[in-house]
């Protein structure tokens, strides 16, 4: 895409709504813009209604997990305009059990998107009608896309030929769970090698 | 008799029905044959992908892509080629990309080969099914032949293709390619003018413009209600910019318009095709840049270094500089984009990967809401539902 149109629009945006949008920048030619839970609703609407923005299309929600941060997901809209060609990438950072607020009512396909961040984050769109699980099994426990969720799971499921139906058991690994750690100590990685625990004493 | 209440009662469509296309349930509330509420409960085929993938490796990861939509594999793997590249910041040699739109249109016929005859099964045409699949075995053995796998071919690597065409492959796709128009005249024959083909499909569930963007409609479908909108075009990657080709657009949004998009964009592949082998130069097919792509066999032989290089890309893999992109290609079924968070390491830190037939399934209660139960199998299989990319 043109990167002159890309910084238009960010101008035209800033000018528009200076309390809307914490910041705006330019990541790898896209545009990404940051605002907060408050102002997501009044922000898309603007950016779908705008002549000059037009975004049409809402074609994805999805959550992203930073367990170290104060507001541990961020929750990212992928925006695109049919009508100008161009697209905008929206952020907003929420904080574990906080809920925000649905937009649903103003883009139909942002229904099942936020099921699915529901389903994998466990972020709760405040005005959904319809947040039930969707990838995952009825009666799934737990938010499988988060950081601390385990790659093998908690439960793992067969059929049980005396029961005649499917059986949930704890998950038995036969073989210990391998995560290689490939950082190089010549490239700035901060660990203890062992045997050297106590140098810095 | 008149004063008899009949209640309403609910259906199970799927998860094991042959025009359910693998493995949806739709939970249909029926008054009478009419449709009041149509229900999909999808996730039966969920693999978790998009997990698997924050502990894999960027190249470990490519093949993940061919088993989401399994009838268009290479589509799938050039977003994320594209989005890594695009973090990587590395150029891609222009035979590469030539190579990459060959395979793309070559995938794109033989997803719209799959989806047609099927959609023509599912209302009762068994012929073209049988058909069509005679040609789509002739593009599986042209994937075999330049990857060496029919479907799931890890081709589309970050920094180029995985290997070079073998020689006279190019002469055989371009025969392929020259009687392939008179395939899809036949395949028309037996389809366009069809009066039970018609019957079953036109003016069944219609999509206006609007409610095709307000859905987040892409590819067929969004150009079946009238929108003007291909990637290929409107955001060129690769080497679209240079060739030469029409976007067959619809009207009304419905299944018949469906399917004529569809057959259009076959012939459109063709002349893209075409293209591509005249104009496909000769040179490197991968990036010359040693820390992405890896040496040749003969270059290991010889050289410590690249021997390194080797030992390290396969193990380690390379590290991506922290950042965030959203790549999006038009795939067979509609734009599939690519999502990808970083952090400096060698594993994506979030790869969410938007696939078409999502956003598509979830109109099905809007779209077939009022319609016959005849019609919902018609309006599904027109939506090209894979559940490989669905369910992820």
């Amino acid at each position: 895409m043109d990167n002159s149109v890309t910084t238009e629009l960010s101008e035209h945006i800033g000018s528009k709504l200076t309390g809307l949008v914490q910041s705006t920048e330019l990541v790898n030619d896209e545009l990404v813009l940051h605002t907060s839970v408050k102002s997501i609703e009044k922000l898309l609407k603007f950016l779908k209604d705008d002549i000059q923005c037009k975004f049409e299309i809402l074609l994805d929600i999805c959550g992203v997990d930073y367990p170290e941060r104060d507001s541990r997901f961020e929750v990212v809209y992928h925006l695109l305009s049919i009508s100008n060609n161009q697209r905008v990438r929206v952020k907003v950072p929420l904080k574990e059990g906080e809920a925000i607020p649905s937009v649903a009512s103003m883009y139909s396909s942002a229904g099942w998107f936020e099921r699915e961040a529901w389903d994998l984050f466990g972020i709760f769109f405040e005005g959904n009608q319809d947040l039930r699980r969707i990838l995952n099994d009825y009666g799934f426990d737990g938010h499988p896309l988060r950081k601390d969720f385990p790659l093998s799971g908690f439960v793992e499921l067969r059929y049980d030929d005396e029961q005649k139906r499917v059986v949930y058991e704890p998950v038995k690994l036969t073989q210990e769970f391998r995560r290689f750690d490939f950082m190089s100590p010549w490239e700035g990685a901060d660990y203890i090698l062992p045997g050297d625990e106590k140098v810095e004493d | 008799m008149s004063d008899r209440y009949i209640d309403n009662y609910t259906i199970n469509f799927g998860p094991q029905h042959p025009a359910a296309h693998g493995v949806l349930r739709l939970v249909l509330e029926m008054d009478g044959e009419i449709v009041e509420r149509a229900d999909p409960h999808i996730g039966l085929l969920h693999r978790g992908t998009e997990k698997l993938i924050e502990h894999k490796t960027y190249l470990q990861s490519v093949p993940y892509f061919d088993r989401l939509d399994y009838s268009s594999p290479m589509n799938q793997e050039h977003a994320f080629a594209l989005a890594v590249e695009g973090l990587l910041g590395c150029k891609v040699p222009e035979r590469a990309q030539y190579i990459r739109v060959l395979y793309s249109e070559i995938g794109r016929i033989g997803n719209h080969l799959l989806n047609l005859s099927a959609m023509a099964l599912d209302v009762g045409a068994m012929t073209p099914y049988f058909y069509s699949f005679e040609q789509r075995e002739e593009l599986m053995q042209f994937y075999e032949r330049a990857s060496g796998a029919r479907l799931h071919a890890a081709y589309f690597r970050p920094g180029g293709v995985a290997l070079d065409l073998p020689e006279s492959l190019l002469e055989d796709i371009s025969n392929w390619n020259n009687q392939f128009p008179k395939f899809i005249d036949d395949f028309e024959g037996l389809l366009t003018e069809n009066r039970i083909f018609k019957q079953r499909t036109v003016d069944v569930t219609p999509v206006t413009a609007e409610d095709a963007l307000d859905w987040g409609f892409t590819g067929p479908m969004l150009r079946a209600a009238g929108v003007v909108w291909d990637l290929r075009r409107n955001q060129p990657y690769e080497v679209y910019n240079k060739l030469d080709f029409d976007i067959p657009v619809g009207k009304t949004g419905d299944c018949y318009e469906r399917y004529l998009v569809r057959v259009h964009e076959m012939r459109q592949s063709v002349k893209i095709i075409k293209q591509c082998i005249e104009g496909m130069p000769k040179g490197p097919i991968k990036s010359e840049d040693n820390k992405i792509s890896p040496p040749t066999r003969g270059e290991m032989k010889n050289s410590m270094e690249a021997l390194i290089h080797h030992f390290k890309l396969y193990t380690e893999g390379y590290h991506v500089p922290s950042g965030e992109i959203y790549r999006a290609v038009e795939a067979p079924k509609g734009e599939f984009g690519v999502y990808l968070v970083s952090d400096g390491t060698n594993k994506p830190y979030r790869c969410k990967i938007r696939a078409p037939g999502f956003a598509h399934l979830q109109a099905m209660d809007y779209t077939s809401k009022g319609t016959m139960l005849a019609d919902t199998v018609a309006n599904l299989a027109s939506m090209d539902i894979v559940f490989g990319e669905i369910d992820r």
